[in-house]
């Protein structure tokens, strides 16, 4: 049985008391369950993995300095994750701010998308994520995303955010989310329609390609 | 909506149209009309309901928890930074 979100809620007003009152280890209770989350909010804006758990890693230090300053208004997860992504944010500023907001720009049209035509889906399996191939196939074509794309994508499907969670954390309207989230999604599909016949794994190219 | 033989019949729509739409019929983010337009649409046109199919293959295997795994000894890592602090 799952605690219900008020249960939730409870539970974490009560760490955050206790934490407040100078028990640290009441604090590691509170963000263990979003280790994971707070992992991919950071690699959804930094790429690469030792850079996003250093920014993970800051993120929850700066959290726990700050903590007073939590007043439970959002959920506790969603201000952890809003100080994650501002972390990330600063250190790709800090390293190569001006290579990453360009390169963004360029990608970032505005218009219809259309989707490549692939005379047939088969769906690739889930299965298939047991293969390093696969996942690294998956996370390589979510990396190649523009940042807008991608830190959406990280926010929605794979924290399973809502939107307006998402509008909180990327400080944008549930409009944008939504178109971002659209074009994140097909432009994904795009990318790895190609491996669809284990292609990646044989490193052959993709035939079933419709002409027009 | 147009009235068709005594029932309300669903106006057709492109595949433009179909497309807008993919990534918010998949989050029930539509109208309940728009909804029944798209599902007319797919049953007659494979190639938006391939597009259909590919991009919700594709949502599940982003949210697969293996796709992002944390690097090994995160959490320990992160104990001990916290162990750390003054």
């Amino acid at each position: 049985m799952t605690a219900t979100q008020s249960e939730l809620q409870t539970k974490e007003a009560n760490l955050v008391k206790r934490v407040c009152d100078g028990d640290r280890e009441a604090f590691y209770e509170l963000v263990r369950p979003y280790e994971r989350l707070i992992y991919a909010t950071a690699i959804s804006v930094v790429k690469n993995a030792a850079d996003a758990e250093e920014a993970a890693q800051e993120a929850v230090l700066k959290a726990f300095s700050n903590l007073s300053g939590f007043r439970g208004e959002s959920k506790f997860s969603t201000w952890l994750v809003q100080i994650t992504y501002n972390e990330a944010k600063m250190k790709v500023r800090k390293a190569h701010s001006h290579l990453y907001e360009s390169i963004d720009d360029q990608e970032n049209k505005e218009g219809d998308y259309w989707p490549k035509d692939y005379a047939d889906w088969r769906p690739i399996p889930s299965e298939l994520l047991e293969e390093k191939e696969t996942r690294e196939a998956v996370h390589n074509a979510i990396n190649s995303l523009s940042t807008v794309y991608r830190e959406v994508l990280i926010l929605r499907d794979v924290q399973r955010l809502t939107i307006k969670e998402a509008t909180v954390i990327l400080g944008t309207s549930a409009a944008n989310v939504k178109t971002r989230l659209h074009r994140a999604r097909l432009l994904l599909r795009d990318k790895l329609a190609p491996g669809i016949d284990g292609c990646w794994i044989k490193g052959q190219p993709y035939r079933k390609v419709r002409p027009w | 909506m147009v009235k068709k033989e005594g029932r309300m019949a669903t106006i057709e729509i492109s595949c433009v149209e179909v497309w807008r739409e993919i990534s918010n019929y998949l989050d029930e983010e539509i109208s309940l009309e728009m909804r029944e337009r798209m599902e007319a649409h797919f049953k007659a046109c494979a190639h938006c309901t391939a597009v259909l199919d590919g991009t919700r293959n594709v949502v599940g295997l982003v949210g697969d928890g293996r796709v992002f795994q944390m690097p090994d000894g995160f959490s320990k890592r992160l104990y001990e930074k916290l162990q750390k602090l003054p």
